[in-house]
């Protein structure tokens, strides 16, 4: 079947791939909502680096995406059935693993759909059956940020895995869209912690309302101190949340980076020897993330929440709508969630 | 129920390829209706898509159903007409003799050579249908339209902007289809060139939907390379102007 791939090829200009995709061995699924993430809006709006944009470009943008089978000649799913799809794409899909020491999300050989590879934006996408998770009772609006829930459930199970027990008190810095849903995803699985958010923007941090403490960043108070802390700043603010999160940390906390910074971030490693601070990278996630994400957006709780930070735009059915829901993004304090129907 | 009409009727005397109507010609790895087909059938609104074949070409055609493993239930093969027209009251006659007459029922006619047609593009097609009774998709038209009554002399140059190209595909209920068409005269049906002309003869509005460049009709050898290069392809559609 001819498939379009709405490629981007240059910041803020798009054009159409046309594929002939097999529908033997492969899921096809029709993309029904999408959502955006700040690397997408780094691609289209040209902030990445000239040669990250030559190397990588052209290709279609989003992964954060749920949709219906169409079609599923593997026999996994049923045509009608709503699934997420992993953007996360290891090389051992089909049996051709070098090891299996490395988390999928971390390995060399993998590829990420919409990092140097087409992304969800087609009208059908063809996909491994591993790659889709199936899903029931979540509204396609909130659905369609699941690989973003997911992520924070990577960071909380790496941070599970190397933290020591003392967990009474954690500490988010940040206060968009990934510092809310990890805060969720502690919350939900730590409830018995102290979750605290520092941040800078009061109107932002108002929407934390399930969280125990706020604190803004500039008035952090001399004895305050926590036991664990994630980092969700990334860009220019990584320094400073950092050292930050070094100053006011207890000893031998653990700390999971997950802001995206386009330059080194130099950081005080005097005091996180003295502390004897472990600093964990997470990025991106797995097939057992999303499962754990979709479980966890069962609950009706974790949906309303999500939907206090989701804006929905008008559907996409043109070009020029591609264009409006990246303007509107860069409006929106939180995110971007669109009906795919181009 | 909303029904799939494939139109393959003709045999291809434009195309100067032999024997062999255009619709059958590869395109890619697969014959051009199979594309067409395949994407009619990611529709999961049609209830059943039915393609009008020349009666030469019948048996052919189901062997490529078989081939291409679209021998389903879904898909049901039936023998085109002299003209267009024909052909669509056939599969309406064969629709009908299978689920009988209903006002509900929707039939979404589509040229076998536009397999570049879009999901969208049909689903609009069935949404406009069902609201309205009629639409046709269009793209607005490029060249400047120049019209001439003896082929000689230009008789008129339209306003460009009030013009448009017709593609398909191109959707209507069922009944009001037919009660249009049983009220032409001889002459009307002799000027018919599309189904959507029955409406606007008999005074019927048929509301547009947007179609895209892309889903070109593949009718001479320039298409049918286009069509190649396309699929082949370093040749990418950029970015449209939309209808409105």
């Amino acid at each position: 079947m001819l498939n379009y791939v709405y490629q981007l090829i240059s910041p803020q200009s798009f054009s159409v791939k046309y594929e002939d995709i097999d529908l033997n061995n492969r899921v096809i699924v029709r993309p029904r909502y999408m959502a955006i993430c700040h690397a997408d809006q780094r691609y289209y709006r040209g902030l990445r680096d000239i040669n990250v944009l030559r190397k990588k470009l052209p290709m279609a943008l989003i992964h954060e995406c749920c949709g219906e089978v169409i079609i599923d000649k593997t026999g996994t799913f049923s045509p009608g059935q709503t699934v997420v799809m992993i953007p996360n794409q290891p090389a051992d899909l089909d049996g051709k693993a070098e090891n299996n020491y490395y988390f999928e999300n971390y390995r060399s050989d993998s590829k990420f759909l919409s990092s140097g590879y087409d992304g969800f934006m087609r009208e059908f996408v063809d996909i491994h059956p591993d790659r889709a998770v199936a899903f029931e009772n979540i509204p396609l609006p909130i659905a369609a940020i699941t690989e973003f829930v997911s992520v924070a459930c990577h960071s909380f199970s790496r941070f599970m895995s190397c933290s020591h027990s003392k967990r009474d008190t954690i500490a988010i810095w940040g206060d968009g869209s990934l510092a809310f849903v990890t805060a969720e995803v502690i919350k939900a699985n730590l409830p018995s912690s102290k979750i605290v958010v520092i941040g800078k923007n009061p109107e932002k941090m108002h929407r934390f309302t399930f969280v125990d403490r706020i604190i803004s960043a500039d008035r952090i108070p001399a004895g305050f101190s926590f036991d664990h802390g994630f980092e969700c700043v990334g860009g220019e603010g990584s320094f400073y949340a950092i050292n930050d999160m070094i100053d006011h940390a207890n000893p031998q906390a653990t700390f999971v980076l997950m802001g995206v910074s386009e330059n080194n971030v130099p950081i005080n490693t005097r005091m996180v020897l003295e502390k004897g601070l472990t600093l964990i990278g997470s990025s991106r996630s797995g097939r057992v993330d999303f499962e754990n994400a979709v479980a966890l957006m069962q609950k009706n709780r974790i949906k309303k929440q999500l939907s206090t930070i989701i804006y929905e735009d008008q559907p996409v059915k043109s070009f020029g709508d591609i264009h409006r829901v990246f303007a509107t993004d860069s409006q929106t304090p939180f995110k971007t969630v669109f009906e795919w129907r181009l | 129920m909303i029904f799939g009409a494939v139109l393959a009727g003709g045999v291809g005397s434009r195309m100067h390829v032999g024997s062999m109507p255009k619709q059958f010609l590869p395109l890619g790895d697969k014959p051009i209706i199979i594309h067409t087909l395949e994407k009619m059938l990611m529709c999961s609104k049609l209830d059943a898509v039915y393609i009008g074949i020349n009666a030469a070409w019948l048996e052919y055609m189901n062997d490529l159903l078989i081939k291409y493993d679209l021998n389903t239930d879904k898909v049901v093969v039936t023998a085109g007409g002299n003209t267009r027209n024909d052909t669509i009251f056939n599969i309406i006659n064969e629709i009908e003799a299978a689920y009988g007459e209903d006002e509900e029922h929707i039939i979404v006619t589509h040229d076998a050579v536009r397999p570049f047609v879009t999901l969208r593009t049909i689903e609009e097609n069935i949404e406009c249908a069902l609201k309205y009774g009629a639409c046709d998709t269009v793209v607005p038209a490029v060249d400047t339209i120049v019209t001439s009554n003896d082929n000689q002399l230009i008789t008129s140059i339209p306003d460009r902007s009030v013009m448009y190209q017709g593609q398909t595909p191109q959707s209507f209920r069922i009944c009001l289809l037919k009660d249009l068409y049983a009220k032409l005269s001889t002459d009307e049906k002799n000027i018919l060139t599309d189904a959507c002309k029955i409406c606007v003869i008999k005074g019927t509005p048929v509301r547009l939907v947007q179609g895209n460049t892309a889903n070109i009709k593949i009718t001479t050898i320039s298409d049918y390379k286009i069509a190649q290069a396309i699929v082949s392809s370093n040749i990418d559609g950029l970015e449209e102007d939309t209808l409105c």
